[in-house]
């Protein structure tokens, strides 16, 4: 006899295409034809009003990286090669400062009872409450001229006169771990809460102190929540616009601003679908080699 | 208390008026004991009798609330577990899945400031001595349960604690592996003669392993002994009880003599026995092991007439339930001196027992 389940309509090969039909129209609708259509754009050619025409043409891509002399020769200009290197370096150090930052703040509030830890979670999810825009602003006040910083050095009398912390990289810094740390605080402090209390107390028993416990055993086994919270951080602050907009000045730019720009007050569409496609493959190879090497430490671990 | 084992010598582990108050749940009751050196010394008792507790005080994971330990002679208390020189299999194992099995057993060794050469040739010993060799690239995760036990136990006993605490260690396995994992436990503790504090709920796997059993009940010792003292000479309910197989009369104190006592039984006989915590004019009871009944009755023992309600053939045993009056006795047999269904259910019996083998216990 065929058991009833193997009948019915959710084994049916027909229900697994049509069932999942409707995650594959939002995902072609919102996600693929998009996808597809900025790729259009970004080999198109730029219309003499702004927007584009439908001409092939790789000349965008090669705009990214040379300038087109009057008689039409290449010339290398690296003004927007500097602005992806600026992106990747400012994602860099923004992943690895919230890293640093976050992982005592997790460990503390799991450290905590339980009722505790919920109000500090709390806390850290509270920012996302408040417009983004607004929460960026703020650090005009701090970090601007006559901000609170420079009136307290001043106060203390550290310093007279000061150069204005904002516009620059360090202002953009500050606003972009601002901005992602409680996507980094909260994966890690899972990954600690989902450790075995019995491991820490192994630890200790086998003769590690406290500080030998939390190098050895608590930090390599939250390593699954800090690789999450790297990537939350990493790829947003690739494409992130508000903090090099407002608190990057117009003088640094990050590649965020520059697609702003090119499809904004430039009016250079493909260009900008062109910026774009590279920041998407960019963190697309990113999270390519963080899978590939995921795989590679898994099939060694089985082969051992 | 008679401890004239073999095998004593120094004081391994002193417990001194240990109690511990969770909240305002008692676990443990003041208690006092030591554990000798080169023994193996198991804490029996039910869940929720304190002897998790205590095996989580003498590693230092619990402070007492009153009492203090000693570990050969030097008092530990307020030492944190790092600075305690016993380690602990955990009922989990909790070994660490991020390290393969030669880092598990070389973590402790590392702690410790072992040299490499010293630390390398020590993790080769651990893992021959427990017959894993092979596996030593491995992680945790790849293992049976079976064998991580057996990690669990390189891993503990490599850095040459003063005292092996093992949590309940054998729950975890299936029965077959549980069987040969005893007879490994107790072969690694004469290897390596560290003294061994097991804690576990199985009387079967205490009376099998241990050198003295303490046996907790709610939050005390109940009695404190070698698997023999505590399996013939219960000193009292809760031990005649918990420990293996009994059947329990109900009687009355005619008279105390010293470590005997007159008892009027409920079937209806009056014997005198030994006895333990007995007052005259209160009411015990007497406990007679299955096996100490015998069936057919023989001559110069205490005599009962019953019928046969009830055959359990378990292979070398028998156990035959006997109604005598409104009691129900339990008596167990040896199939290699009587062929099995020799008895049947419904066929009138008459059994017997001697005095001596029965104990009369106080309440």
């Amino acid at each position: 006899m065929t058991p009833r389940h193997e009948t019915s309509g959710w084994k049916n090969p027909g229900w697994n295409v049509w069932g999942l039909l409707p995650t594959h129209l939002i995902m072609l609708c919102t996600l693929i034809i998009p996808i597809g259509i900025i790729i259009l754009v970004s080999f198109s050619t730029r219309g003499p009003y702004g927007g584009f025409d439908y001409v092939f043409t790789t000349a965008p891509y090669k705009q990214i990286l040379f300038n087109e002399g009057w008689s039409g020769e290449l010339e290398f200009n690296p003004q927007y090669l500097i602005v992806v290197g600026r992106t990747l370096v400012l994602a860099t150090v923004t992943t690895l400062i919230c890293l640093l930052l976050s992982f005592p703040v997790a460990y503390f509030i799991s450290l905590q009872k339980a009722s505790l830890k919920v109000v500090l979670i709390y806390l850290v999810t509270l920012p996302f409450w408040v417009s983004m825009i607004v929460r960026v602003y703020s650090w005009i006040i701090i970090l601007g001229n006559d901000g609170v910083i420079e009136k307290t050095l001043r106060f203390l009398g550290v310093i007279d006169d000061m150069d204005s912390l904002l516009h620059g990289d360090f202002a953009m810094l500050v606003g972009l771990v601002y901005s992602y740390i409680p996507l980094m605080i909260l994966p890690i402090f899972a990954s600690i809460e989902k450790l075995d209390g019995a491991l820490v107390e192994a630890s200790h028993d086998l003769y590690g102190s406290r500080w030998t416990t939390l190098r050895r055993v608590i930090v390599p086994l939250s390593q699954p929540g800090m690789l999450a919270g790297s990537i939350l951080v990493f790829v947003p602050c690739l494409g992130a616009v508000l903090e090099p907009m407002i608190l990057g000045g117009g003088k640094t730019m990050m590649m965020g601003n520059l697609i702003q720009l090119q499809f904004g007050p430039a009016r250079n569409w493909p260009l900008g679908a062109a910026i774009s496609i590279v920041l998407m493959a960019s963190v697309l190879i990113f999270l390519l080699w963080r899978g590939l090497r995921a795989v590679r430490k898994e099939s060694r671990e089985l082969a051992a | 208390m008679d401890r004239n084992s073999p095998h004593r010598q120094g004081k391994a582990v002193e417990i001194k008026g240990v109690s511990k108050v969770f909240g305002t749940f008692q676990a443990l009751k003041p208690v006092t004991f030591d554990i000798y050196e080169n023994e193996f010394f198991t804490l029996l008792g039910p869940s929720g009798c304190g002897k998790t507790t205590l095996l989580r005080m003498i590693a230092g994971f619990e402070q007492p609330t009153t009492g203090e330990i000693a570990l050969r002679g030097a008092n530990i208390q307020g030492l944190p577990p790092h600075r305690r020189r016993v380690n602990t299999v955990f009922q989990s194992y909790a070994l660490f899945p991020h390290m393969t099995l030669e880092q598990n057993i070389a973590f402790g060794l590392e702690n410790v400031g072992w040299e490499k050469e010293r630390r390398e040739a020590r993790v080769a010993d651990m893992l021959r001595l427990v017959h894993m060799e092979k596996f030593a690239a491995r992680r945790p995760q790849q293992l049976s349960g079976g064998q991580r036990q057996r990690i669990a136990l390189a891993r503990a006993l490599a850095p040459e604690p003063e005292g092996l605490l093992l949590d309940e260690p054998l729950s975890a396995l299936d029965l077959k592996l549980r069987q040969a994992m005893r007879d490994e436990l107790r072969t690694l503790q004469r290897q390596t003669g560290i003294t061994f504090v097991f804690v576990t709920h199985d009387q079967e796997e205490a009376l099998d392993m241990s050198d003295h059993i303490c046996v907790l009940g709610d939050g005390e010792i109940q009695q404190l002994g070698t698997p023999a003292e505590i399996y013939e000479e219960p000193s009292n309910r809760f031990v005649a009880d918990f420990i293996g197989e009994t059947n329990f009369l109900d009687a009355d104190v005619v008279s105390v003599e010293g470590e005997r006592a007159t008892v009027k039984v409920s079937l209806g006989m009056t014997l005198n026995a030994p006895q333990k915590k007995a007052e005259t004019g209160r009411p015990a009871v007497m406990s007679i092991r299955p096996e100490k009944i015998s069936i057919p009755a023989q001559d110069g023992q205490i005599p009962m007439e019953g019928t046969i309600v009830g055959v359990n053939y378990l292979g070398g045993y028998t156990y035959y339930m006997v109604e005598t009056g409104k009691t129900k006795l339990r008596v167990s047999l040896r199939n290699s001196l009587s062929r099995s269904g020799m008895f049947e259910v419904g066929q009138p019996i008459k059994v017997s027992f001697a005095a001596d083998s029965a104990r009369v216990l106080g309440a």
